[in-house]
């Protein structure tokens, strides 16, 4: 289901500023671009790990934050599914409670809420009793996103959900992915630097550069992944046009 | 022989369970500080650091003085305590509040090590998951930090054991406040030799046991 998604902030960190300026309604946004250009900041900014220092995040109907109004929701408070990159997988504890640990804060028990649901989709119940440090790379990240699934989220940050893992696995994590879009219908947004992974998830790109906004539009499955390495290649003005029209 | 162990077991039980229930007093507001003096940043900072750690090399008497200024009858901390019937100086309340003092310093350093140890990751983590600060902290920082903490307690517990110099002005050296570190100094002065070594011997055995496992934790963080 598309949702509103109003991401018009400034984040200064060091000499380093993010500038985002967009009002997107998709069910998948993809931040697309290279490593260094603050795609990550914008995830934690939405997620409520870094304050921006001026503009608005809006998911829906709620104010995320609001540097005018004086709104900065707690992290804890936002309701939204985290997965970083490093996943941050709890080592103390098993698979299961690690599941639990979203699932308990959003008041929803195991035997309610969407547990049997996302342990079925993700093919997770195979793993609960292990501890997270016998788990392989595909079952951490199928776990990990699971875990942000458990708190019924708004909406779901992935942090390069696919890139520490190798090509075979890929293919296998992919797939969950895929069922989690169409069967929850969970909004997310979704980092990557790999334009074919893009292709396959996003509904919308917002490609990053250097903490600028040079591409934002529909995407256009199989084409965008060809056309975003064109893009890359002409200059940028021609960038800055386009992400005006994009807008419009 | 038989009075002498009868004292010895004694001054040894009182000693053990005394630093006990200080260790005991210490954790919360020792966990407390620990975990402030990691995690957070304000104005003060430094001087709290500083004031925490100021035990550790301040003459004991110098504390202990400072204790009695605090507790004594006469001050006002002291005074409602006493009317409220709880007499600290020169009782085992005295004895406990000397040795959570003195202990405090040790426990916070390493519980301070064992929170910055903990990666900020897991915590910004369990936050967007739904868990408030307070949950974050019992369900991940502390059990990440726990055997820090743990070793920073029988730090704590094993200078608790030692202390002499805050407890004797606080509780003095009689039969009934006599600590094994104060027995140690009594039956010198009054030429009780084998007391004394028996004294050494125990103290010498228990704080080897405490160091020993505080090491043991502190080397498996």
């Amino acid at each position: 289901m598309p949702v509103p998604i109003t991401l018009d902030f400034v984040l200064r960190q060091g000499a380093f500023t993010l500038t985002v300026e967009e009002r997107i309604d998709a069910q998948v946004v993809a931040l697309f671009g290279p490593s260094g250009c603050g795609k990550t900041s914008v995830l934690e900014s939405i997620a409520g790990l870094r304050s921006p220092d001026r503009g608005v995040i809006r998911i829906g109907s709620r104010t995320l934050y609001d540097g005018a109004g004086g709104v900065d929701v707690p992290a804890h408070e936002r309701n939204l599914g985290y997965v970083p990159q490093d996943l941050a997988l709890f080592p103390h504890m098993s698979v299961r409670q690690n599941m639990r640990y979203g699932a308990r804060a959003s008041r929803d028990q195991e035997a309610g809420g969407p547990w049997e649901q996302i342990l079925s989709l993700l093919e997770l119940r195979p793993l609960l009793e292990r501890g997270v440090g016998d788990l392989s790379g595909g079952e951490r990240q199928r776990v990990a996103i699971g875990r942000a699934l458990m708190a019924s989220p708004l909406l779901l940050l992935l942090d390069e959900p696919l890139t520490a893992l190798d090509g075979g696995l890929r293919a296998r994590v992919l797939p969950y992915l895929e069922r989690i879009k169409h069967e929850l219908a969970t909004p997310i947004v979704y980092v990557s630097h790999d334009a074919a992974e893009v292709a396959v998830m996003a509904d919308w790109v917002v490609e990053l550069e250097r903490g600028r906004v040079v591409r934002s539009g529909p995407a256009l499955g199989a084409q965008t992944a060809a056309s975003l390495d064109f893009r890359r290649q002409t200059s940028e003005d021609e960038l800055n046009d386009e992400v005006e029209d994009g807008r419009r | 022989m038989s009075v002498l162990d009868g004292a010895v077991v004694e001054v040894a039980w009182r000693t053990v369970s005394m630093a006990a229930l200080a260790t005991l007093v210490m954790l919360p507001p020792g966990i407390g500080l620990a975990w402030v003096l990691a995690r957070r940043t304000f104005p003060g900072r430094a001087l709290l650091e500083t004031l925490v750690s100021l035990p550790l090399v301040m003459p004991p008497v110098a504390t202990g003085l400072l204790l009695i200024w605090v507790f004594g009858r006469r001050s006002p901390v002291g005074g409602l305590l006493a009317r409220l019937g709880l007499e600290v100086m020169f009782t085992w309340r005295a004895i406990v509040i000397a040795m959570a003092v003195m202990g405090l310093p040790l426990l916070v350093r390493a519980a301070r090590a064992g929170f910055e140890h903990v990666d900020r990751r897991y915590e910004e983590i369990a936050a967007t998951l739904g868990a408030s600060p307070t949950r974050v902290f019992l369900t991940i920082s502390l059990p990440l930090a726990k055997r820090s903490v743990l070793a920073g307690a029988l730090l704590g517990f094993s200078r608790a054991l030692g202390e002499f110099g805050a407890t004797i002005m606080v509780a003095g050296a009689l039969p009934s406040t006599r600590t094994i570190a104060v027995a140690i100094y009594s039956y010198t002065e009054t030429g009780q030799e084998v007391a004394a070594a028996t004294m050494v011997a125990l103290s010498a055995s228990i704080a080897f046991g405490a160091l020993f496992l505080s090491n043991r934790l502190a080397a498996s963080v």
